[in-house]
């Protein structure tokens, strides 16, 4: 399992290439990635700020990596989040999965940014036209999460 | 109630939109006798009023980790422990 948390870009090939490496059990590998739109309730977005919690974000993800790989017939897995500022086209999150098919890897791929979304400790602010604000959360984000029960081990908060 | 007498000290950890309402990233506490768990801690911090008290109101959408780990407001406090209280995540 690979989790990592940077500034810097990603390259999608490159992070697949290593996560399936000399690895010929893989049959499937699926993937997702998020970048920044330029446009989020309305208001348009010339930049943002993404902020963590050193210390407790790699460990969040890597919780969910391994509920992943408890729930999901799933061989590995990498997640990488950018923080700092980014700009609309910019890349965010990565989160790819190997496996021997496809639909425990997509499911697994889906799985891990669900909770990414609303365990993982990052914030995001946006300087638009009007000035700085903080991205509120979705309620939709944490149905996508409840989604998978409770057995998928969410904390109760 | 603590059965110990010694002063429990954490340290507290405000991120995000709520370091910005606070005015703080953060700060040592010394917790009463009764203040024990997680949220009794936010309750206990809202009493101060202020942005305290807006902020962590009951019906503020808070969440809190102790020792890097999401905390229910059952989680009990210990002496040293890191304690973060920030809004919903909003990464990815």
């Amino acid at each position: 399992m690979t989790v990592r948390v940077q500034q810097a870009d990603f390259d999608v090939a490159a992070e697949i290439a290593a996560l399936r490496a000399g690895d010929a059990r893989v049959g499937a590998v699926a993937s997702f990635v998020g970048t920044v739109r330029d446009v989020n309730d309305a208001a348009a977005v010339r930049t943002m700020t993404l902020e963590h919690y050193p210390g407790m974000t790699e460990r969040a993800l890597a919780a969910i990596v391994d509920r992943a790989k408890a729930r999901f017939d799933i061989f590995d897995a990498v997640v990488v989040h950018r923080v700092g500022e980014l700009a609309p086209t910019d890349q965010i999150v990565l989160v790819a999965v190997t496996g021997a098919h496809r639909g425990e890897a997509f499911d697994a791929c889906r799985f891990i940014m669900d909770y990414l979304k609303t365990e993982a400790p990052f914030w995001k602010k946006e300087r638009t036209p009007d000035g700085e604000r903080w991205v509120d959360a979705r309620t939709s984000d944490d149905e996508a999460a409840a989604r998978w029960g409770r057995e998928a081990g969410a904390p109760i908060r | 109630m603590r059965d110990d007498s010694t002063a429990t000290s954490v340290s507290i950890v405000y991120l995000a939109r709520l370091r910005e309402a606070l005015g703080m990233a953060g700060e040592r506490v010394e917790l009463p006798a009764d203040v024990t768990t997680a949220g009794a801690l936010r309750s206990w911090l809202a009493a101060r009023g202020g942005a305290f008290g807006r902020e962590l109101a009951p019906g503020r959408a808070v969440r809190v980790a102790v020792n890097h780990d999401l905390a229910s407001p059952a989680t009990p406090l210990h002496a040293g422990d890191e304690v973060a209280l920030f809004p919903p995540v909003t990464g990815g």
